[in-house]
This record gives C-alpha cells, sequence and structure tokens, in this order.
C-alpha cells in the first residue's frame, strides 16, 4: 500500500453513494415538491405585491418616500440629497426598473429574515442548549457556497423568485440571528437582576429590558442582512429573479463591460444609502447611553 | 424585643457556591470554616448557618468585610439567590416555598431594592426609570404616573424626569434608585451597599435624606455596608459577618462597648466614638446622692459623649448627673467612665 494515495472508496462505491442521494432527494422533490411550493405561496404574493407596488408608484412619489425615510432614518441632509441624487442618476440611465425590482426583493428578504431571525436569536440567548444546536448550523449557512444550496432549491422549487429569495435568505439570516442572541447575552447582569428584583415575569424582562437594550446590535444585524442580500442579487438572478442583478449577469456572459458596470455601481448606490441610513438611525437609539442631551 | 415585631427570620442559613454544594453541608455542620472549604474542597462557603432576626420598622444594617456574604445574604431574602440549606421566613411566609408565581408577586409587593452601582435602565429616563416596579406590578397610567412624580420630588429631582441616567451624576443616579425603590410602596427595602460608590459628601447627603425619609416611612430597611462609619450613623441595630458567620448582633452601643470578638473589636478600633455613644449607655445606673459632687453639670440621658465632654471641660468637672426627660436624675457618668468609653 503507498501513502502518497489515499485509500478511498473505489469509484462504483461512490458512484452508488451519489447516485442513492440524488435519488433520494429526487424523489422527496417529486412527492413534496408541489406542496413546498403551496407552502411558499403567500409569500410569492407578497413578493409580487411588493413588487408591483414599487413599479406602478410614480417615479416622483417614490423618490419622495424614500428620501423622507432617509431623513427620518438619518437626520441628515446631506444624505437625504445623496439618495435624491442616487436615483435621479439611476432613473435618467435606464434602470429604475431594475432598481425598483431589487429594492422590493431586498425588503421582503429583509422583513423575512428579521421576521424569523429575532425570535430565533431570542431563543438562542435564553437557552445555551439551543445556542450550541443552532450556532453551527448559522457558520454552515453562511459559508456553504451558494450555488450548493441553490441545486436542491431550484429542484424542489423550480427557478423563479421563490427560489432566489430562499437562497438570498439563507446566507443573509444568520448576521441578525448571531446578533440578536450577543445584544441579549450581553445585557449588564446587574439591570437583569434589578429586573428580576423587581418581580418581572420573562416576558417583561424580554420586552421592557432585554431587547431595548440589545436594540443597537439587533440593528447592526439588520444592517447586516441588508447588506448580505444585497450581495446576493446576482447569483439570485441566476435562478429567474429579476432586477439589477440580471443585466450583470448578461453583461458577464456577453462581456458587456458598461452594461455590468452601471447596474454595478446601481448596486452600490442602494448598499450605500441602506448603509449610511441604518447606521445613522443605529447611532440615534443608542443616544442615551452618551448621556447627550436633547431627547 | 418581642416576637411580633420582628419582620424577617433567617433560620440557619448556609449558602455554598461550588460543583457539589449539597455534598459540602456535613463538612459545614463539623464547622471546617470558609478557608479550609476553599482551599480543601474549592467550594465556596458564602454563609455558614446563619441565624438572624430582623426587626419591622427599623433599619438593620449588615456590616463586614469585602466578600463576607452581606450580599449573598441579602439576595436570600427575596430569593435572588436559593439557599443550599436553612430557611428564610419573611412575615411568617418560607420565600424557599413560593411558587414562581407567588415569588414575582411577592418581589413585586413585599420587597424593594437599591444596587451598589444602580442598575437603572439606561434606556429609559428618569420618571419611567422610578415607574419600572409599578409598570412590572400592572399599576394604571394615572396612578403609576403620579406615585412617580410623588417619589421624584421626594428624592429631589424635581425637574429631571425626562433626562436619562446617563445625564445624571453618580449621587442624583441613586436618588432615582432610591425613589424606583420606594415608588413600590414595599414593606422591605433592601440597600445593598447603596451609597458606598458615592463621594463622602454625597454619600452623607444621601443618608441624611434616607434617615429623613424612614421618619415617616417606618419601613423594615436591610442596609448593607463595609463602613462602620456609616453603620453607626444609619442602623438601629448592627449586625457583622464575618467569612460567612454572624459574629454579633446588636445596638450600636452593644457593638462599641461590648464587641463579641477580635474580628467586631478591630472593626470598631478606630471609629470616633464620642459621636456615638450617649450618656445613658456609659453611666453608672443607680445615682447616688451621696457620690454627686457640688460642681457636677447636668448632662440629658441622650447626649452624645461628645456633648458630655464638651460640658464637663466647659465647667471643669468630671462629674456629670444624667437626667431623663422629665428632668429626674437616673445616673451619674464620672472620669473613669469616661475614660473607659474613649478607650475600650
Ligand atoms: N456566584 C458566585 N459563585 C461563586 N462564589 C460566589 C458567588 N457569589 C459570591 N461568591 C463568593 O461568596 C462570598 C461572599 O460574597 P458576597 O456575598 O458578594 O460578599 P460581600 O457582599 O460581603 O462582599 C465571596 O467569597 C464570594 O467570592
Ligand atoms: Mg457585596
Amino acid at each position: 500500500m503507498s501513502w502518497s494515495e489515499f485509500p478511498s472508496m473505489s469509484k462504483s462505491e461512490l458512484r452508488g453513494l451519489r447516485k442513492s442521494i440524488d435519488q433520494g432527494f429526487r424523489e422527496f422533490a417529486a412527492e413534496y415538491g408541489e406542496s413546498l411550493e403551496k407552502f411558499f405561496d403567500p409569500l410569492l404574493s407578497f413578493l409580487i405585491f411588493s413588487e408591483r407596488l414599487l413599479l406602478s408608484t410614480p417615479w416622483p412619489l417614490m423618490i419622495a418616500i424614500c428620501a423622507s425615510i432617509a431623513f427620518v432614518g438619518s437626520r441628515s441632509w446631506k444624505i437625504v440629497i445623496g439618495v435624491v441624487v442616487a436615483f435621479l442618476v439611476i432613473g435618467y440611465l435606464g434602470m429604475w426598473a431594475d432598481t425598483m425590482r431589487t429594492l422590493s426583493i431586498i425588503t421582503v428578504c429583509t422583513a423575512v429574515a428579521v421576521a424569523i431571525g429575532i425570535p430565533i436569536g431570542i431563543l438562542m440567548a435564553k437557552s445555551d442548549r439551543t445556542q450550541t444546536v443552532v450556532s453551527p448550523v448559522l457558520d454552515v449557512m453562511q459559508t456553504m457556497p451558494s450555488f450548493v444550496y441553490l441545486i436542491p432549491v431550484v429542484m424542489l422549487l423550480g427557478i423563479g423568485k421563490v427560489a432566489g429569495m430562499l437562497a438570498v435568505i439563507v446566507y443573509a439570516l444568520p448576521p441578525i440571528v448571531r446578533l440578536t442572541n450577543l445584544g441579549i447575552r450581553e445585557v449588564d447582569s446587574d439591570v437583569i437582576e434589578a429586573a428580576d428584583a423587581y418581580g418581572t415575569n420573562s416576558w417583561q424582562k424580554l420586552t421592557k429590558v432585554q431587547l431595548p437594550l440589545a436594540l443597537p446590535a439587533i440593528f447592526a444585524g439588520v444592517n447586516q442582512t441588508i447588506m448580505l442580500s444585497l450581495s446576493m442579487v446576482v447569483i439570485a438572478s441566476m435562478i429567474g429573479v429579476k432586477g439589477l442583478g440580471q443585466p450583470v449577469l448578461k453583461a458577464i456572459q456577453n462581456q458587456y463591460f458598461a452594461i455590468g458596470l452601471l447596474n454595478g455601481f446601481a448596486i452600490v448606490a442602494l448598499a450605500i444609502i441602506f448603509d449610511r441610513v441604518s447606521q445613522r438611525y443605529g447611532m440615534r437609539i443608542q443616544r442615551h447611553r452618551q448621556g447627550k442631551s436633547d431627547v | 424585643m418581642s416576637e411580633s415585631n420582628v419582620k424577617i427570620h433567617i433560620n440557619n442559613l448556609t449558602k455554598i457556591f461550588g460543583a457539589s454544594p449539597s455534598s459540602m453541608l456535613p463538612l459545614v455542620e463539623q464547622g471546617i470554616g470558609k478557608g479550609k472549604l476553599l482551599e480543601e474542597h474549592d467550594h465556596v462557603l458564602a454563609l455558614d448557618r446563619v441565624n438572624m432576626q430582623l426587626n419591622a420598622h427599623s433599619i438593620e444594617v449588615i456590616m463586614g468585610l469585602s466578600g463576607s456574604g452581606k450580599s449573598t445574604l441579602v439576595r436570600h431574602i427575596n430569593r435572588l439567590i436559593a439557599p443550599t440549606s436553612g430557611s428564610v421566613l419573611v412575615d411568617g411566609e418560607d420565600v424557599c416555598a413560593m411558587s414562581d408565581k407567588t415569588l414575582r408577586d411577592f418581589r413585586q409587593r413585599k420587597t424593594a431594592m437599591v444596587f451598589q452601582n444602580f442598575a437603572l435602565l439606561p434606556h429609559r429616563t428618569v420618571i419611567d426609570n422610578i415607574a419600572f416596579g409599578l409598570e412590572v406590578r400592572g399599576v394604571g397610567r394615572t396612578q403609576l404616573n403620579e406615585k412617580s412624580y410623588f417619589w421624584l420630588d421626594k428624592v429631589g429631582l424635581a425637574g429631571l424626569d425626562r433626562h436619562y441616567p446617563a445625564q445624571l451624576s453618580g449621587g442624583m443616579q441613586q436618588r432615582v434608585g432610591l425613589a424606583r425603590a420606594l415608588a413600590c410602596d414595599a414593606d422591605i427595602l433592601m440597600m445593598d451597599e447603596a451609597f458606598s460608590a458615592l463621594d463622602p459628601l454625597i454619600r452623607s447627603d444621601m443618608q441624611d435624606i434616607l434617615l429623613e425619609l424612614q421618619k415617616d416611612l417606618r419601613k423594615t430597611i436591610v442596609f448593607i455596608t463595609h463602613d462602620l462609619d456609616e453603620a453607626l450613623k444609619i442602623g438601629d441595630r448592627i449586625a457583622i459577618l464575618n467569612q460567612g458567620r454572624l459574629v454579633q448582633q446588636g445596638s450600636t452601643e452593644d457593638i462599641l462597648l461590648r464587641p463579641a470578638d477580635g474580628y467586631v473589636r478591630r472593626f470598631v478600633a478606630d471609629v470616633n466614638r464620642t459621636g456615638v455613644l450617649r450618656a445613658r449607655s456609659i453611666m453608672a445606673l443607680k445615682w447616688q446622692q451621696e457620690k454627686a459632687q457640688n460642681n457636677a453639670v447636668v448632662v440629658q440621658e441622650d447626649d452624645t459623649l461628645r456633648k458630655v465632654l464638651h460640658m464637663m471641660l466647659k465647667a471643669d468637672s468630671f462629674n456629670a448627673v444624667v437626667t431623663d426627660e422629665a428632668g429626674k436624675a437616673v445616673g451619674h457618668i464620672d472620669a473613669d467612665m469616661v475614660a473607659q468609653a474613649v478607650n475600650y
């Protein structure tokens, strides 16, 4: 026996193994694919609804809405002007519709990630055992190359919006879960003791003490989730999600440098806007910690 | 002291921290002591068979060096810490036997706590911090507001209701902590080194505020400190812990004049006792007409030793007649008694 060659399974055994896994999954897909699709139907309608809504809103109104959200979030005129200019340029360069589609899927993905992620994070913070179980799962979700789980998702749900959205969520979910967990665990134990001493039950403790104090961390998680969803836009477009990713994909296939560049910049612009607004907002909600006046 | 006046019974309370606390109990029963248990068995004996009664309507000080078990002891009263053995009865009810729900109710209504590092909620304004206990209990808006603002005023923070804790100095933050506790209207107020983190002048202010409030409130206050001067100023009675054991519990004068052991003696060695001891506790009880000399000064039972000395020096006399409130002579003090009281 030579040490330079690893004693692996024989080729035919390996082929058998792969075949049986594939076979098993295919059967599973055939059996449950349809009911899974049914299960995700509400999500699909939500996606379609939000995309239609964004696309049908007159563009000046849309810009005004985005600018107001930016102002409420950041209280900074500089950022508001940045938002307006970015949208005007994007529109002028013919990327309005795709930008709205991307905006829509990012919003829905973030909403779903928050709705799932925060409760999971809370459960993790409440129990060490849950944390031990969930942590490695999150590691896998974040490090597994997306293409690998795109295969089963597409096999189950087919190409389309829902499959793309699931891919985005799998990738973007971990930070919000992790940071919710961390934020709650890092709440000062003295404050928790005080809450106990005044007789809070666990719901009161969660809503009146832990969540408010973990909010800055949770918000950092939301911010990261948004960034990660944006970074998945191109990959999601490979399985049929419309938006800024698709032109980029086309540009890669056909070597259209300019189209790739422009759409790439539009994605970057969205990312910067989301990031700045949410960062400013995050800073504002923890202002009481620095003891600044003006409420 | 009549039995009915006791608010909190602490019976044979032992608390051991470590991997297997209850297996250490037999050793503790044999009197192994904190040092040896840690060295040989790697368990911390935080409380060693403590028996103590705390009276209603009085300020009961628990004193001891850092690590002597004060915080652990007070946290047994509202079961923030559960005992390894022994029991705590509040108004005759066993705290350790309460269900979770009963315990929460008990904490909401019977006890309130003030912490050394304030433990305020940083995301809530002053007024919302004060309202916290009431809110947890489910008190309605109007009553909650009324009570919170009442206590805001009482602790001298009127006008600062919309500030955040981080905007206030340490002394003011602890006023918020005190108001939060008092707003709950609980019988028992537990203060774990509540003033220890404050500057001396502010600490003294807070002690005065507490004493002033206590005149009306007449709560059962369990006041923890490692500072003897504070203990003497605040306490109706003082209990002294050493290495998890109760070494003495008594009036301030008991502690000063009749220290139970060397530990207590060392504790009280440096204190300026002239400001604490009163004529009543150092005088010879029977006043005999013939012993009194004609230059004797007349002092009151309640006068401090400092005042007695002052009057004696002014009159160039070393004899004093002690009278009660009605002016009736009840005892006398001579030079020997003064000397003994000052240089215990
Ligand atoms: N959670 C804990 N785990 C282990 N040891 C503890 C714990 N809490 C307190 N102790 C130990 O118990 C003893 C008493 O502590 P504590 O009640 O905090 O003392 P004090 O308040 O008088 O300073 C100390 O030796 C301390 O180290
Ligand atoms: Mg302590």
